[in-house]
């Protein structure tokens, strides 16, 4: 790809998603670009950045889209999710004991792997029967992917890396080739595509958000302004769950890193609470 | 180190399983069917068994079976990988006493994440 191609594509696709491309990931890049170049008719990847230059937006749509990492799997960084289901879950279950009711957002969701997680572990520890509603909402940037997470198909591969087997029967079914995760666990789980640039104004009272593997694909400024939104979006007490290699420094005082659970931290709304923290 | 038997017909699966293994730190050894892998056991028990379901002389389901009462029997982690994957399957190798179950095709990542499943990562 020509130098300057390259820098009105990352121009472009910032602008758009927020995502930093990095030259030293050309390869990667054009790799990604080679499903748009089919889909649309292109031969090259100059005649595409070309068309791009004279802003169709379908075509934009689907090269941002493309450039996502999609990248996932059930139960993805394992410990996350046994430190969120022994240590912040119980705390969050006592405080929400009178309403009883638990708001939960999977900000990056991709192909539905991470929210169906929670609807398994929720599952598992008999939420529902117990009484509690729990509103899961999923969003990815790209629309394709999540009518994928949508549908809840996945093939042999897919279902057999992060899931145990008595899981997989648990709480999916057979279908040919694939895995269809259960209708009970699907309608747990609200998908919608959602740009984390965008407002944030339809996400409110959220009691944990999973914002996991996706700040890091951003530039400092980017992932501060997305961390002071989630914090607008989270109760007082709300909890915010981040990837192995991700923290919430750059709004140090607001996340406070919660004991025993690496990468999760509470969020502290009021300047008393955050006072006692510091305490 | 601990060590792997894998239990499979095909001569290929097993290098190929064995040469995984081995980059995630097992000691392997190979058994061409269950009753190659039974006397292997009765030699030295391993702590993971890898075994296919259909082979000659003793299949998977019989070999898992007579292990199970076997002495020390009860102590290997024994993780199903084979073409047969209908819950049927599935359900039955569960209830004779299986840890895991790989469905073929298998690569690196999958037996990785197995090995998490069965706590021996």
């Amino acid at each position: 790809m020509k130098a300057d191609d390259f820098s009105f594509l990352a121009q472009l696709v910032r602008r758009r998603s927020g995502l930093v491309l990095r030259s030293n990931k050309a390869h990667l890049i054009e790799g990604r670009l080679n499903t748009v170049l089919r889909r649309f008719g292109f031969r090259t990847v100059s005649a595409l950045i070309h068309e791009l230059r004279h802003g169709r937006d379908t075509l934009a749509r689907a090269v941002t889209e493309a450039m996502t990492t999609n990248e996932s799997s059930f139960f993805r960084d394992r410990s996350a999710f046994d430190k969120f289901r022994d240590v912040v879950l119980p705390q969050l279950l006592t405080r929400r004991a009178d309403s009883k009711r638990l708001r939960i957002w999977s900000a990056a969701c991709a192909a539905g792997q991470e929210p169906y997680s929670i609807a398994m572990l929720l599952d598992d520890e008999k939420l529902l029967a117990k009484g509690w509603t729990i509103d899961l909402i999923a969003t990815d940037l790209s629309s394709e992917i999540i009518a994928r997470a949508e549908a809840g198909v996945y093939s042999h591969y897919e279902v057999q890396r992060g899931l145990a087997i008595r899981k997989l029967v648990a709480h999916f079914t057979q279908e040919g080739g694939n895995w269809r995760i259960h209708e009970n666990l699907r309608r747990m789980v609200s998908f919608r595509a959602f740009n984390l640039l965008d407002s944030f104004g339809w996400l409110d009272d959220l009691d944990v958000v999973f914002c996991r593997n996706v700040l890091l694909y951003f530039d400092q400024k980017t992932k501060a302004s997305i961390l002071e939104k989630i914090a607008e979006t989270l109760t007082p007490d709300g909890v915010l769950v981040l990837g192995h290699t991700e923290t919430a420094d750059a709004l140090g005082g607001t996340f406070v890193p919660i004991p025993d659970a690496p990468h999760q931290y509470r969020h502290v709304n009021a300047p008393q609470q955050r006072l006692a923290v510091a305490g | 180190m601990k060590h792997c038997l894998v239990v499979d017909d095909s001569r290929v699966i097993r290098k190929v399983a064995c040469r995984i293994l081995s980059d995630l730190h097992f000691q392997t050894g190979e058994a061409e069917d269950g009753l190659v892998a039974l006397a292997a056991c009765r030699v030295q028990m391993p702590e993971l068994i890898l075994l296919d379901w259909n082979m000659p002389n003793m299949n998977g389901i019989e070999f898992l079976k007579t292990l199970r009462r076997e002495r020390g029997g009860d102590h290997p982690i024994v993780v199903f990988c084979t073409t047969e994957n209908d819950v049927a399957h599935i359900s039955e190798a569960l209830g004779a006493g299986a840890d895991e179950y790989i469905m073929k095709p298998f690569d690196r990542s999958i037996i990785e994440a197995k090995l998490v499943e069965v706590g021996l990562a």
